[in-house]
This record gives C-alpha cells, sequence and structure tokens, in this order.
C-alpha cells in the first residue's frame, strides 16, 4: 500500500487518509468513529446493514465500503444521517425477535449498544414476531436465529479468516435466513469453537456454550462505556 | 438414479460451478425439483460447498428443492392483469384443479403458482404454464385449460391460434402478439440488416465511441446513462479479457417492449452487441434473458447460428483479423432484482442474484472479475442504427438533450395497449390519446420504481430531464383505487428484494403493512407522515436501485393522490385503530383452550 496521503473532511474536520483505505478506516484513525453493525475488522466489507451510510459529496454511500478520495466533503453526524439510523436500528430490532433482558449477549451485543447510544428505548415500529429456528446440535456452538441481523460477518469470517464456508445465506427478501453447510444442521459442519467465525457475531446470534455468565451483567464490554468510545477516546 | 442425470448435466457446463444457473434450471426442469441429495451431487461434482449450491436455488422463483408438478401453472398477477379479472381466472384454476394457488394436485401433474409480471400486460390476464405463454385468458378459457391439464395434456399443446410475425415461426410456436402499434425511425424502421456492423469494422473503436458521443444516445434500460462514455470506460479498463452483456431481464412490472425486439428484431440486437464487442474488446458476449422468456431460447439459439455460419459472430468476424467474439444465452429463473447489473452478473457467475458491492463498478471488474459493459436490448438496437446512419443523424430525433426514439409499453385502462415507438418529448397526453385511453385518473410511468403521477402532470414530457422511464406505462381510469394499486405494487417490491441490506428488506414490509392498514380503513393521519419518514429512509440507505426506489409507488401516491389517502385515515385518538384485540388474545386463547372472558367476540 502506498503512503500517499488523501485529505479529506468528515463534517467539515480535515482528515488525512492512505490510499485503500475506506472512509469508516480513515475516520476510525483519525478517533471519529462511524456507527456500524457488519463491519467487522480484517474480512472482507459486506455492506449490508447500512449503518454507516455518510453522504459522499452529497450522495449516500456505506463509509464500510467506499474508499477514502482527495478532496470528498463527507457528512457523518448530522440530524438528517442520524436518524435514518435510528429508524435501520428499529427495523432491525422489530425483524428479529431481541429480547435483551434475557439473552446471553447482553452488554456485549453491538445492536443493543448502538439502540443505547441513539437513545432508542423502543422501538417505533411494530413488532413483526417472526417464527425462527435454533439450532442447539453442536456441541460448543449454538445459533439462535431470532436475533440473527444477516449482518454476514459469521460468512465472511468462515472464508477469509478459518478458510471454511460453514455459512452462507438462503432464501431472499424477508425470508433470507441463515443456513449451514450440511443437509443437517451446525453438528454437520467442520465448524469448531476456535473458529474466528464462532465469535464474529455482533448479537446474540450465534453464541458460545458454557461461557454464558463468565462476566456477569452490568461488568460487560458495553455496561461500562458506550460503543465507539473506545475510538473516540483514543 | 438422479445420480447418472446430474453428472451428465454438470459435465455438459464442464462441471464448471460458475455455470451452476444452467445446471440448476436445466436440472430443475428434468427433475422437477432438486432436493438434498441432488444438492449434494451437484456440489460434489462442481467442488462448491453445498451451502452454496442451496443458496443459489432457493433464490431464483422458478427453481425449487420441492418436487412440483409435471406442469407448473403461474398465473401472473400483475396490477393490470387484475384489473382484467386475473383474479376470477384464479378461482377458475383452482376449482378445475381442486388445489388452492401454491399447492400441487394429489396425482403430481399440475402446480397452480402466482408469479409477478410476466410481460404479458397487453394480452392480459396471462399465465406461464411450464415455458408456455398463454394470453388473454377468459373464465372458459381458462376452464378449458385446467381441463385439458389435468387430463394429461402437456404445455405445447395448449396453444391453439399462433401469434403474429415470429410468434408464428416454427422455433416459437407462441400465441403471443406483438401488438406494434406505432414505428419509429430507429428500431421499428425500414433496414437491411448488418450495415452497421459493416460500418463498424472499418472504423476504429475509438471513433466510434466519438461516434456514439455525437448522438448522445443514453442507457435505454432506466439509468440512462451515456452510452458511449460507458464504452469507454470498459474499454480502457485493465483486463484481457472483457465482457458485452445484453440486459433483457425485462421485470419491471408494464414493460415488454424487449420481447419484442427479441421476438422481431433480434438480428439487430446481435449486431449491437458485436459492434460493442468491437468497441470494447471483448470476446465474449452473454445475453441475459429472463426466464419468463424462456419460449424464445431455441428462436434466439437458431439466429445466433446463422450467424456464425455467416462469419458474423466467431473468429476473424467479417474477414476482420483478430476480431472474434460470439454470444451465449444465460437463462434467468424469476427474479426482478437479475435486471439490475450487478445482480444480473452474480446471476451469470452462477450465484444468487445479490447486487455486488461498488466499486468496483462493472466496467472495471463485472462478469468473472472482466470489465464489462452491461446495456438494455434496445440501447444496442439504437447503436446498430446509430453505426449505420450516423451519430448526427440520431442526435436530430427526439429532443436536444433526449436524441433517438422510446419505445413505450403501453397497459392498462386504453383501447389500444402494445409497443409504441415515440420519439423523445412525447407528452403524457399524447400518448394517452394515441393509445385510446379515456377518463384517466393516474398514470404509472416506469413502473412501480418509477412515478404514479396525476392530470396535473399529464403535459408532462417522455424524455431524461422530465419523465425518465425505462418503458413501462400502465394507464388508470377514474374507476381504479389508487391506493390498493400502490399497495399490490409494494406487495410486489416486498416479493421482489433480494434481503441483503435491511432497509430494502425490512423496510418494504413494514411500508406495505401499514399502507394495507389504510386500506382496510385502520389507517389515521399520524400513519401519513410514519409512511414518508420511513419511505424516505429506505431510498436513503438501501444499496441498490430496487431499494433506492421502492418507495416510490407510495411517495408519489403521498404527493399526487394525498386526497385519497385522507379520506381513508382517521384522526389520531389515542386509540390504535389497526390494533385488533380479539387476534392479538387467540394465540393465548389456544394455548388457554378456552376464549377470553372479557374479550369475547360474542360478548
Ligand atoms: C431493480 C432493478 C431492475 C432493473 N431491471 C432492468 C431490466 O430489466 N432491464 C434493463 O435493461 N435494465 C434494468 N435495470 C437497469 C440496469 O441496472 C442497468 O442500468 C441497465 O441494464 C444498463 O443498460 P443501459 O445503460 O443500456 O440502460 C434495472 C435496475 C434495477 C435497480
Ligand atoms: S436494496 Fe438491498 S435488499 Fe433491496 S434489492 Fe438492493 S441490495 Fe437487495
Ligand atoms: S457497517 Fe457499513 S453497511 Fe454495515
Amino acid at each position: 500500500m502506498s503512503e500517499k496521503t488523501i485529505k479529506f473532511k468528515i463534517d467539515g474536520k480535515e482528515i488525512q487518509g492512505k490510499v485503500g483505505q475506506t472512509i469508516l478506516e480513515a475516520a476510525e484513525e483519525a478517533g471519529i468513529y462511524i456507527p456500524r453493525l457488519c463491519h467487522l475488522k480484517g474480512i472482507t466489507p459486506h455492506g449490508s446493514c447500512r449503518v454507516c451510510t455518510v453522504k459522499v459529496n452529497g450522495r449516500p454511500q456505506t463509509a464500510c465500503t467506499q474508499p477514502v478520495v482527495e478532496g470528498i466533503e463527507v457528512e457523518n453526524d448530522t440530524e438528517e444521517i442520524t436518524e435514518h439510523r435510528k429508524n435501520i436500528i428499529d427495523m432491525l430490532f422489530v425483524e428479529g425477535n431481541h429480547f435483551c433482558m434475557f439473552c446471553q449477549k447482553s452488554g456485549n451485543c453491538e445492536l443493543q449498544a448502538l439502540a443505547y447510544r441513539f437513545g432508542i428505548l423502543a422501538p417505533k415500529y411494530p413488532y413483526q414476531f417472526p417464527k425462527r429456528e435454533l439450532d442447539a446440535t453442536h456441541p460448543d456452538i449454538f445459533i439462535d436465529k431470532n436475533c440473527c441481523i444477516l449482518c454476514g460477518r459469521c460468512v465472511q469470517t468462515s472464508k477469509d479468516i478459518d478458510g471454511k464456508n460453514v455459512f452462507e445465506f438462503v432464501g431472499r427478501g424477508p425470508e433470507k435466513q441463515l443456513a449451514v453447510n450440511s443437509k443437517a444442521n451446525l453438528a454437520g459442519t467442520d465448524i469448531s469453537v476456535t473458529d474466528k467465525a464462532a465469535e464474529a457475531c455482533p448479537v446474540g446470534a450465534i453464541i458460545k456454550k458454557q461461557e454464558g455468565y463468565a462476566v456477569p451483567v452490568g461488568k460487560r464490554l458495553y455496561d461500562i462505556k458506550p460503543i465507539g468510545s473506545e475510538i473516540e477516546n483514543k | 438414479m438422479n445420480d447418472k442425470i446430474i453428472s451428465q448435466v454438470c459435465s455438459t457446463y464442464n462441471n464448471n460451478k460458475t455455470r451452476m444457473m444452467d445446471i440448476v434450471t436445466t436440472l430443475n426442469k428434468q427433475l422437477g425439483g432438486i432436493d438434498d441429495e441432488s444438492i449434494d451431487l451437484i456440489a460434489k461434482a462442481t467442488g462448491s460447498p453445498r451451502v452454496l449450491v442451496e443458496s443459489t436455488i432457493s433464490f431464483y422463483s422458478f427453481l425449487s428443492k420441492d418436487k412440483k408438478g409435471d406442469v407448473v401453472v403461474r398465473l401472473c398477477n400483475d396490477v393490470v392483469d387484475n384489473m382484467q379479472g386475473a383474479k376470477e381466472i384464479k378461482e377458475v384454476f383452482e376449482q378445475e384443479l381442486g388445489i388452492k394457488c401454491g399447492e400441487t394436485t394429489e396425482d403430481g401433474k399440475v402446480t397452480l403458482e402466482e408469479t409477478p409480471c410476466i410481460g404479458m400486460c397487453d394480452q392480459a390476464p396471462a399465465a406461464l404454464i411450464n415455458e408456455t405463454v398463454v394470453t388473454s385468458l377468459t373464465k372458459d378459457k381458462a376452464k378449458q385449460v385446467a381441463q385439458d391439464l389435468k387430463g394429461g395434456a402437456a404445455a405445447e399443446t395448449l396453444v391453439k391460434d399462433l401469434g403474429d410475425g415470429n410468434n408464428a415461426n416454427d422455433l416459437v410456436k407462441s400465441m403471443v402478439n406483438n401488438n406494434v402499434k406505432k414505428k419509429g425511425e430507429v428500431i421499428f424502421a425500414d433496414r437491411e440488416d448488418n450495415v452497421g456492423l459493416k460500418a463498424a469494422i472499418e472504423k476504429t473503436p475509438e471513433s466510434i465511441i466519438e461516434d456514439l458521443k455525437i448522438s448522445k444516445l443514453r442507457g435505454r434500460g432506466g439509468a440512462g446513462f451515456p452510452t458511449g462514455l460507458k464504452w469507454a470506460f470498459t474499454r480502457s479498463a485493465d483486463g484481457d479479457n472483457k465482457t458485452v452483456i445484453c440486459n433483457a431481464d425485462e421485470g419491471e412490472p408494464g414493460t415488454f417492449k424487449d420481447r419484442v425486439i427479441l421476438t422481431e428484431e433480434c438480428n439487430l440486437l446481435f449486431e449491437g452487441m458485436t459492434i460493442g464487442g468491437y468497441v470494447i474488446g471483448a470476446e465474449t458476449g452473454i445475453i441475459y434473458l429472463r426466464g419468463e422468456y424462456a419460449y424464445l431460447k431455441v428462436f434466439l439459439e437458431d439466429a445466433l447460428d446463422k450467424r456464425r455460419e455467416a462469419n458474423l459472430l466467431g473468429k476473424n468476424i467479417l474477414g476482420k483479423d483478430g476480431f472474434n467474439f460470439d454470444i451465449r444465452i444465460q437463462l434467468g429463473a424469476g427474479a426482478y432484482i437479475c435486471g439490475e447489473e450487478s445482480s444480473l452478473i452474480s446471476s451469470c457467475e452462477g450465484l444468487r442474484g445479490d447486487p455486488k458491492t461498488r466499486p468496483p463498478f462493472p466496467a472495471q471488474k463485472g462478469y468473472l472479475q472482466t470489465p464489462t459493459a452491461v446495456n438494455n436490448v434496445e440501447t444496442f438496437c439504437s447503436v446498430a442504427r446509430i453505426l449505420e446512419k450516423g451519430g448526427v443523424w440520431f442526435a436530430e430525433i427526439g429532443t436536444e438533450a433526449s436524441p433517438g426514439t422510446k419505445l413505450l409499453s403501453i397497459s392498462g385502462d386504453c383501447d389500444n395497449p402494445g409497443v409504441y415507438e415515440f420519439e423523445f418529448g412525447v407528452t403524457i397526453n399524447d400518448m394517452l390519446s394515441e393509445s385510446g385511453a379515456k377518463d384517466t385518473k393516474a398514470v404509472l410511468v416506469g413502473g412501480p420504481s418509477g412515478q404514479i403521477i396525476g392530470k396535473d402532470d399529464f403535459d408532462k414530457a417522455i424524455c431524461y430531464d422530465d419523465l425518465a422511464t425505462g418503458g413501462a406505462i400502465v394507464v388508470f381510469n377514474s374507476t381504479r383505487d389508487i391506493l390498493k394499486i400502490a399497495l399490490e405494487y409494494m406487495e410486489f417490491f416486498v416479493e421482489e428484494s433480494c434481503g441483503y441490506c435491511t432497509p430494502c428488506r425490512a423496510g418494504n414490509v413494514l411500508l406495505r403493512n401499514c399502507l394495507e392498514n389504510i386500506v382496510e380503513g385502520k389507517g389515521q393521519t399520524t400513519d401519513l407522515k410514519y409512511l414518508e419518514e420511513l419511505g424516505e429512509s429506505v431510498q436513503f440507505s438501501s444499496r441498490c436501485g430496487l431499494g433506492q426506489t421502492s418507495p416510490n409507488p407510495i411517495l408519489s401516491t403521498l404527493k399526487n393522490f394525498k386526497a385519497d389517502y385522507e379520506a381513508l385515515v382517521k384522526e389520531d385518538d389515542g386509540f390504535n385503530p389497526a390494533f385488533d384485540i380479539n387476534k392479538a388474545l387467540s394465540v393465548a386463547e389456544d394455548i388457554q383452550g378456552r376464549k377470553s372472558v372479557i374479550f369475547n367476540e360474542n360478548h
């Protein structure tokens, strides 16, 4: 990667990025947090949650996929964009079944943490209460599709980092769902508990068994500090 | 038993996983469905993870894991078909076959389904029976068809009277009609084949790009990107292999003009694609033909063969050293999103039809990572004419900023539905009077992804900087319920969203549900703001053109038919009129095994 710097602006502030970086990465280096869900360092960006949508020279683009270009003007923390982001988070909550109060991921969940960061206490859209499946067949890993947000992090991590193809999506539209590379279920795949894909999930849809309450509620990652503060306080 | 068929079909395509669409559409046709064992066999033969094969199959409406009947009847449930009695036709089929939509007869002979627009709005109600199209259905005809099928008739035998032009060709044998109602100077003109191509090979690719820039030709598929510029980008992109793709997916409800070009002017299209290959430096050409038009495939393949024999395709075309180009047909399998160019490329690569992340753009990295130019059927035809007659000739037709002609597919409440070749600049009023539309209340311009406009806008013109359209025009008279129509179109987008991104996957369902409440009289004034804000978020945040335009049926009617909404919604009195206590309690009542004491319906 070339070391040439690329100058551009986020909300009026001058930023220096590098060739090949995305807007999200360059912002992060400069201590600016652009909210995100499907993004995970080290894997091909999926660009599906749309939470990171910013305006680039007036046009909506996802910061996690859009490369930095000299002279662009990026809008991130504006009233308009915040409104759209809150709406997307609301959509994700009502589209699935998210019961934070008894979810093992509570406090470490990125969706929950984003909702808190945006001051969302209850979604404004009507709950859809879909019927979703569980897969507890694997001795070490558990899938609960109730909270799957179809971010693709497990799919891509398995491919890019673990060198496997444990996960993929099937179906389309509102029927789209996570599937595993086996006729039966997760136990039939070659996933191992040490795979990075087993810890890629931002929500409580893929959970490792036997470590549920290792850290008590109240002392977890986002119980202590809001999501994004690790970037902003760098 | 299936092992042999599967390995045979896979090896026909060299066990190449990028030809997965051909493998699974062929097998689906032969086996009636692709079950788990078959998926494993395909995965093994092609060296793909089985879940990837399953992912592809699960994406397309015409493919399934479950075995379907020997004959699958797909009734078109487009808005225009419904206006012309499709609901009654469906009842006849259900009654005669003794099954509901979505079911298969007990003897395994017939499956009944519904499908969105099959490109026959000018001869609605229509249905797709396996690959055979039946048009202008009446209750009597439907009854006869159902009875024939029950008796074991093959789909092809249902065609009694042949349509006009090449529809009657031995390789087509279809009852579809062209209904060309107006010919223009560019597409449906008197001309000689291949004059454009012969002129092209005497020129340099650069000077052809110059001609295209002079002509100011812009894409006819909807987005309107300047064709000369697109070809220049693709030509200058890095990569030895390049690809030219023709988008013949024609999925926008209300559009059927490409079908008529494919039937009557396929050589003009092939000529344009071949010129594209010459300009861009591509040897590979692909036509992505929507699954609904599979009945044209053999006919088109024969035309391609004839071109190969005449050295209009193949190696050293027309004696031009080093000019190699050939075309294959890629059949789709029922997915509107595959008309979006990057989804179309995914599909050509054997994957589910998800759009790709941009950048890179297709012109940089498209089909199998090669620089790729995707253009609409009509665009390629216009290119061939420009090479024949010159960029200046073309630029003088139509308007200054939108030169040339535009094929419009006009249907709905008008006396003469069909395909019209107008010059750009034609107004809605002119179009309405020419197509014999009376008492018009609203016009859908550009399909559901376009706008539903009212009388105030009928003096507007069809062109890129006023009313842009890929070609769909649907006319609604004063008896029509515009909000119900908008609801049907929202239903379409919910069905056809690929599901990749949050706003389109989840947002369209919420939009549809709210509009449904309003149509059912359970809406309140606050719903209008809810629809507007939600619609704007879906538009703003969606990943591709589908989601970015899917709220249009709602947003354009909120703008142009506000009174229709206001007549239906109630003042907000703190109660939610859409809430049904009995429905909400029913699950608990089921578990309890008794009715609620307080909220008993019979109370
Ligand atoms: C959801 C969606 C569906 C589309 N369907 C078609 C189609 O059926 N035919 C078509 O030519 N273009 C379609 N397009 C536009 C294509 O993405 C692309 O812009 C076009 O094929 C480019 O060709 P042109 O420049 O010649 O118009 C669609 C776009 C979207 C977003
Ligand atoms: S907007 Fe998103 S979900 Fe909708 S079709 Fe495009 S990529 Fe798929
Ligand atoms: S983080 Fe960019 S789209 Fe999800």
